[in-house]
């Protein structure tokens, strides 16, 4: 075979070769920016907590990963594993809604779309929930509510800090009002966390709506948000079916929301941990306190069991 | 209320109805111009008429109960106001630069009681439909709404809260004055307040709309009232991406007071007069006022504390799941 021929050939295989390198990004090896197309190696951008080192963009991450993010390492311990949602509307539209969970559950490897537990953050023990936009676009049913509820109650008891990293669409279409009712229900908890005078912070990521906006992701007493992330109450399209007008670029952006007064801060992901653990530190008591002989209780008992 | 003779604005399901109504007249007239005696044949056609009703009233579909929530003559907030209270002043504003006619409310007195009423309002014709938004509030009404409750809390008078929107305002200046916070807040706040609060769902109760005012010790919804956690013709659009399969939606969505009252949402379910309460406004404003009395009564027994922790434990109670032992 010539040199020709082997030119000739390979651009022959032009498509195959193109196919054998989308194949290796399938394979997780090297990760393309869906905003400025540049390929980094995956492993540089997990080290970077997913976000381009090229432009800065915020590569949407799931729940495992974001624990790893803000969890110190041994430190997890999850609450409230086994619950499931059931189907208490027997519920079909195109597919039957218990369908629809099982293909979820089987493709996620979760059983809903939210993870709750406790663990340290930079040391501190907080009561994390984080959804998962994955499962049914992170929609908030029986389960969400439940899992949220029972995370602020202990809360609530153990004397912690909460945070929920939100990622959703709203309330859970398939399981109908019982869905709405849980924004009370979870509101109903915060009250109570607020009225121990403990503190909450939710953190909003891309897509944060409906529902979920009009319960506790407003809720905070300190709120952060992602940048660029979507978050609104009502959908931007029948915002713009309702107003028959374009409506502005930055409409439902977190620096749109930071601007009208609704949002305190909006934290790069490589930055919300320790921007977490510093807030959490502000509350607290002046270490000062700790070092007077006054006999003080031990304000945040170590109640945390390292998980295994 | 509506007390002038109008035209009736019908249904597509009461085409039937009004055929058999519009023979009687018909035989009636030919009688009179003939003189002949047919009282029998009318008083049959008549009692026909009622059974006719009867049936087709309680054997509605969900889309068809959304017609009869949705329906123009369907008393609203203020109508049950102003019928069911002794006195009443409405009071107006937000105090933040608002002040939304989508959500009407004051003080009143309920049975010889100082109360605080509110709800959302929907307009009695299209001028004032626009004027109200369709009783779709913004930011400031659910504000308006907190700022009523608060005053309510603070002289210790029961709020009573009316449910009547298709949703909360979908619009530019909502989103940007904080549609969503406005009813997170209300949501949270409303589990604070130590006076007693009955919501009732008299109309349409639409989503997140519906329960910014809508969190109480209490939910009534009248027999033919919807509530829902989106409106159909939008749940068909996303689910089923048809907007024309509402109906399945409608369904699907389980809306009616019957089916709520099953899932353990409803504490009670109000029959609403045969045609629908805007066939007879005062008899259902009379059905309403009984039954807002007797749960106040209820709720009243209760120290504040009491009060507060069942209206936590009923919404805690709320939701399907199985659980399987971790």
């Amino acid at each position: 075979m010539s040199l020709f021929d082997w030119f000739a050939n390979r651009q022959k295989s032009g498509p195959i070769s193109k196919e054998r390198q989308e194949r290796e990004i399938a394979d997780g090896l090297w990760s393309k920016c869906e905003a400025c197309g540049v390929l980094t190696y995956t492993k540089d951008l997990q080290a970077n907590q997913m976000v381009c080192p090229d432009c800065g963009h915020h590569i949407r991450v799931y729940s495992d990963e974001r624990i790893r993010q803000l969890i110190d390492p041994n430190t997890w311990l999850p609450t409230d594993t086994g619950l499931v949602a059931t189907d208490p509307l027997k519920f079909r539209d195109r597919k039957t809604y218990s369908d629809r969970l099982r293909d979820m559950q089987e493709k996620t490897k979760l059983l809903d779309s939210v993870q709750t537990g406790v663990g340290r953050l930079d040391g501190l023990p907080v009561a994390l929930g984080v959804m998962d936009f994955r499962f049914m676009g992170g929609s908030m049913g029986s389960v969400v509510g439940e899992k949220l509820t029972r995370l602020i109650e202990r809360a609530t008891r153990e004397r912690l800090p909460v945070i929920i990293v939100c990622a959703s669409g709203g309330a859970r279409m398939q399981e109908g009002l019982l869905s709405l009712m849980q924004m009370a229900k979870i509101s109903g908890a915060l009250q109570r966390l607020q009225t121990a005078k403990l503190l909450y912070i939710p953190v909003l990521t891309h897509p944060t709506t409906g529902g979920v906006t009009a319960s506790f992701a407003m809720l905070g007493d300190v709120i952060l948000a992602e940048p660029k992330a979507t978050i609104g109450f009502a959908g931007r399209r029948v915002v713009e079916q309702t107003l028959r007008e374009k409506l502005p670029e930055d409409f439902q952006t977190a620096e749109y929301l930071l601007q009208h007064g609704f949002v305190d801060a909006i934290v790069p992901r490589t930055q919300l941990k320790p921007t977490l653990a510093r807030l959490i530190r502000l509350h607290q008591p002046v270490a000062a306190a700790s070092t007077l002989s006054v006999h003080l209780p031990e304000v945040r008992p170590l109640s945390i069991t390292t998980s295994d | 209320m509506a007390t002038t003779e109008r035209k009736p604005i019908l249904l597509d399901f009461e085409k039937p109805l009004a055929e058999l109504e519009a023979r009687i007249s018909q035989i009636r007239e030919l009688a009179d111009d003939n003189d002949v005696d047919v009282s029998v044949e009318i008083r049959e056609l008549e009692a026909r008429t009622v059974q006719l009703r009867q049936e087709i009233f309680s054997n509605l579909s969900p889309l068809q109960r959304l017609q009869v929530a949705r329906h123009p003559r369907r008393p609203s907030t203020l109508d049950y106001i102003q019928a069911i209270s002794d006195e009443w002043m409405e009071l107006h504003g937000d105090r933040l630069g608002f002040d939304d006619p989508a959500i009407v409310g004051g003080v009143a007195r309920l049975a010889g009681r100082p109360v605080v009423m509110l709800g959302h309002q929907k307009g009695r014709d299209t001028k004032d439909n626009i004027t109200r938004n369709f009783g779709m509030a913004s930011p400031g009404g659910y504000r308006k709404a907190l700022r009523l409750m608060e005053h309510a809390d603070r002289f210790g008078m029961p709020i009573i809260s009316f449910i009547d929107t298709p949703a909360a305002y979908p619009g530019l200046e909502a989103e940007q004055f904080g549609q969503g916070e406005a009813i997170a807040y209300n949501l949270r706040e409303m589990f604070r307040f130590e006076v007693p609060i009955i919501c009732s769902v008299i109309g349409e109760g639409g989503s997140g709309g519906a329960l910014g005012i809508g969190v109480g010790d209490r939910l009534l919804m009248f027999e033919h009232s919807v509530y829902s956690v989106a409106p159909p013709e939008a749940c068909a659009a996303i689910l089923w991406r048809d907007a024309s399969k509402a109906p399945q939606a409608a369904e699907a969505l389980k809306i009616t007071a019957a089916d709520l009252r099953q899932l353990g949402i409803l504490d009670e379910v109000l029959v609403e007069p045969i045609g629908g309460a805007h066939a007879d406004p005062l008899a259902a404003a009379d059905t309403l006022k009984s039954a807002i009395l007797r749960h106040l009564e209820d709720v009243n027994r209760l120290t504040n504390q009491q009060r507060q922790e069942l209206r936590y434990q009923k919404f805690r109670a709320i939701g399907v799941f199985a659980e399987a032992s971790a």
